[in-house]
């Protein structure tokens, strides 16, 4: 019983993420004089929208009880399929034609990929049984190679200004991969808190067995849970294509981790059942002052990426703490 | 040299808070060299808390332990071995995928001059002791093809392989065989001699006019007293242990039955491990409407695998058929049983009934979610609506329904779990130890719930391993034995005699 937690303190401890970018703000807008400005912030926005698009698939995952660690190369692999049969479209030599797609054909078509890939991690890991690191590990080298095959190790650009206007286009003052994003946060935060799907993620996350005794189908739930978080990848392989106006075979290197990292700095428990969305968009936002914030100050980037660790491994370890306060 | 009958340890105003329950008040006991200490109490008395702190599993918040003159504060249990304190613990800690000497000498493995395990020596120290505990496997057995019974006594050999100046025995004898027993008696009374002090833990009274010399009665993590067994009448130990002066709960009089509602035939499930051996072999039983059947049997009967088994968590080990209300259904996991109107209340609530970090009304509208759903939406008012009656009608004690569950009392948390089952509407529940770890209040409450749902109509299974609990609410009682039935008796047949003559292995060597 937590018996020396008052309501003040709770309310200190949820908002603790909230607390320290705001701290980092402040003291960003101190340092320099072009961090808070309107365009900066957009390019902060702009900067954070690939990572958090894939962060709102890593929060259902790690909610659920799992982990996703192919989330980066599913990006690479949607970007590349919708760039490539967009550009070249498919040859079907068995009957001898040529398949071209108009831009929403090549935009489902890369969606369909992450959809698809995100699909059989969860069905290997209900299937078999397999631990989701395991499986998602293999999934990274699998959609890694795929993406190799299919480019032959090269960039596929020129892609026209239809499809850049995903990445660079701007409606209402406001850059599409925000709009993007914001719609999707609002849809996720929603799923998450109002619907029997976003309970059953946390009941199963908090504890399968439990769960799976109460009648959930827990296998059918993962299963959503994966497919939804390659649909979203493939999203993010999208935006980061358009944005470029090619698409990179190596996109999305190293991606899964900063997802992972901007889910834990929200406060959502690895171990699954507890934590948010809205807690993964503060994350985000946490990394994204960090990175922009650093870089105006001219640190190097090797320092960014040492202070970046080391604001990780202070998150968790106050979660931690903070944990112990509510066991004991 | 000190003598027989001084002070072995001694602890003093232990005090230990859970979440949710004062598991032990200021509560002081003595043990003395060559002597057994008894320790009585209804199950949730804090007899195994108590020798939990001591043996070091985990600390007391207040109080101190004496180990002769010194005062001792242990980290862990592989400190107090060190310092001469051994428990056999109750659940089984042992490793099901290593050998029996393997498991006799964990943590403590001899080594030869070079630091390598010395695998010979371990095997010929075990099957030393595993002799005189007349125990008949080799050393080099894998533990998991032990019964439960005879891993027991790998138990009490380890404990004894550590040379103990004090031996904390939880419930040895609940799950062996009268021969078993014997031999456990024999060593114990051996130890005396050599100056041993003994815990021990028990709820068979009779067994101690054998062995015991000292009672410590403990009630709701009081201490309510301690006294030589021979001064102790056992109608004082029992009224001690009970407190108020509560009547043996008058058995159930004029259930009215209904139509049957399940029947299972010859339910078998393959044991895990052993190839062609049973965990249940050919069980039949049915409750009709309106009926309490209690399943009793003792640990490692097979109680928990049989409501499993009818819940649909073995589907691919467990064969047998099933009819509900007259049609036969197959049930190849929990969608299908609760579709099929059963509701199972497991007997692990912490880690399989509900989910900690999820609220109140989380938790009690888990299970009826779907009918809260409207336009792809829960509807929460009438979620909140529903929980808040459930938890009025079973008189849940909590501040808000949005409280964590974590923060409740296991007999609130499980009068969660009731109304969470109720939502669905069940036509049979499936009630496992339903009042394991619940004060002796919660579980009168409880008795009382589980009686009102069953004048209501519902056909009720509850499976103890307590005979009290058996006795006080079944119209009928069914025992196993080893994974088969033993008995089937109506509840004017049954009394704690004739269920424990069937509960116990000896008895059934002659099908």
């Amino acid at each position: 019983m937590s018996t020396n937690s008052t309501p003040a303190k709770e309310l200190l401890v949820k908002s603790q993420s909230l607390i320290a970018l705001v701290l980092m703000v402040v003291a960003m807008s101190l340092l320099s004089d072009s961090f808070l400005t309107v365009d900066n912030s957009w390019n902060i926005l702009r900067q954070i929208s690939v990572n958090l698009c894939l962060s709102i698939g890593m929060t259902l995952i790690i909610l659920s009880g799992g982990i996703d660690l192919s989330v980066g190369a599913i990006l690479a692999l949607s970007g590349a399929i919708a760039a490539g049969v967009l550009k070249n479209g498919i040859a079907v030599p068995m009957f001898d034609v040529l398949l071209q797609f108009t831009l929403t054909g090549a935009i489902i078509c890369g969606l369909a990929v992450g959809l698809l890939l995100g699909w059989f991690n969860g069905f290997v890991i209900t299937r078999f049984k397999l631990p989701p690191f395991v499986a998602t590990l293999g999934m990274f080298s699998i959609a890694r190679g795929l993406t190799m095959l299919w480019t032959g190790g090269f960039p596929v650009t020129g892609l026209g200004p239809g499809f850049g206007y995903i990445g660079t286009g701007i409606f209402l003052g406001v850059p599409m991969p925000v709009w993007i994003t914001v719609v999707l946060v609002g849809v996720f935060v929603t799923i998450t808190r109002k619907t029997k799907f976003g309970r059953y993620l946390y009941a199963v996350g908090g504890n399968e067995r439990a769960a799976l005794l109460t009648g959930l189908r827990v296998n059918r739930i993962k299963v959503w849970v994966y497919t939804l978080g390659g649909g979203l990848a493939g999203i993010a392989g999208l935006l980061v294509t358009a944005r470029l106006d090619s698409a990179q075979p190596n996109a999305g290197l190293g991606y899964e981790l900063d997802s992972i990292a901007a889910v834990v700095i929200g406060g959502t428990s690895l171990s699954g059942g507890r934590g948010s969305v809205l807690g993964t968009v503060l994350g985000c936002l946490i990394i994204g002052v960090l990175n922009n914030g650093l870089f105006l100050l001219n640190v190097s980037p090797f320092w960014q990426q040492v202070v970046k660790g080391g604001v990780i491994l202070l998150a968790v370890a106050l979660d931690k703490m903070n944990a112990r306060g509510r066991e004991a | 040299m000190s003598e027989l009958g001084d002070i072995a340890l001694t602890a003093q105003g232990i005090c230990k808070s859970f979440p949710g329950v004062r598991a032990l008040d200021d509560v002081s006991l003595t043990l003395r060299r060559g002597r057994l200490t008894a320790l009585l109490g209804e199950n949730g008395a804090g007899k195994s808390t108590l020798m939990n702190i001591i043996a070091g599993v985990f600390p007391a918040d207040s109080g101190e332990v004496k180990l002769g003159d010194e005062v001792v504060r242990f980290a862990n249990p592989r400190e107090a071995r060190e310092a001469g304190i051994s428990m056999i613990f109750q659940e089984l800690n042992l490793a099901a995928n290593l050998t029996v000497a393997e498991n006799i000498f964990l943590g403590r493995e001899p080594v030869n001059r070079f630091g390598f395990i010395d695998a010979a020596k371990m095997n010929r120290e075990a099957a030393k002791l595993l002799e005189q505990l007349d125990l008949a496997v080799a050393p080099t057995t894998p533990l998991s093809q032990l019964r439960v019974g005879q891993q027991q006594i790998v138990e009490i050999a380890k404990a004894l392989s550590t040379k103990a100046r004090v031996l904390i025995m939880d419930e040895p004898t609940s799950a062996i065989t009268q021969h078993e027993i014997e031999v456990l008696f024999g060593i114990v009374r051996k130890l005396k001699t050599q100056g041993v002090a003994i815990a021990y833990i028990t709820h068979k009274l009779e067994e101690l006019t054998r062995i015991g010399d000292d009672a410590v009665v403990m009630r709701d993590g009081k201490l309510i007293g301690a006294a030589p067994l021979q001064d102790l009448t056992r109608d004082q130990i029992v009224r001690m242990m009970v407190g108020r002066t509560m009547k043996a709960r008058p058995p159930r009089t004029g259930a009215t039955l209904g139509a049957e509602v399940l029947r299972v035939e010859n339910v078998s499930l393959a044991h895990p491990d052993r190839p062609g051996d049973f965990l249940l072999h050919d069980v039949s039983l049915n409750v009709h409407r309106g009926e309490v059947l209690g399943i009793f049997g003792l640990m490692g009967a097979g109680r928990t695998e049989l409501l499993e088994s009818i819940f649909g968590l073995h589907p691919r080990a467990a064969s047998g058929t099933c009819f509900v209300n007259g049609n036969q259904v197959r049930i190849t996991g929990p969608v299908d049983a609760i579709g099929h109107g059963l509701a199972l209340a497991p007997e692990d609530r912490k880690r399989e009934g509900i989910v900690l970090g999820m609220s109140v009304v989380e938790n009690a509208s888990l299970a009826s979610l779907p009918r809260f759903e409207r336009r792809g939406f829960i509807n929460e008012k009438a979620e909140r609506q529903m929980v808040e009656e459930s938890v009025a009608r079973f008189r849940v004690k909590t501040p808000s329904i949005k409280q964590i569950i974590r923060n409740l009392s296991g007999g609130n948390q499980q009068k969660v779990i009731l109304g969470k089952w109720l939502a669905t509407e069940p036509s049979v529940l499936l009630l496992d130890e339903p009042t394991r770890g619940i004060d002796v209040n919660a579980k009168e409450e409880i008795y009382t719930l589980i009686h009102e749902l069953s004048a209501s109509g519902l056909a009720v299974i509850v499976v103890s391993s307590e005979l009290p609990e058996i006795l006080a609410l079944s119209d009928r009682v069914m025992v196993l034995c080893e994974g088969r039935k033993t008995a089937d008796l109506p509840r004017a047949e049954a009394n704690e005699e004739s269920l424990m003559q069937a509960a116990l292995p000896h008895s059934v060597s002659t099908p």
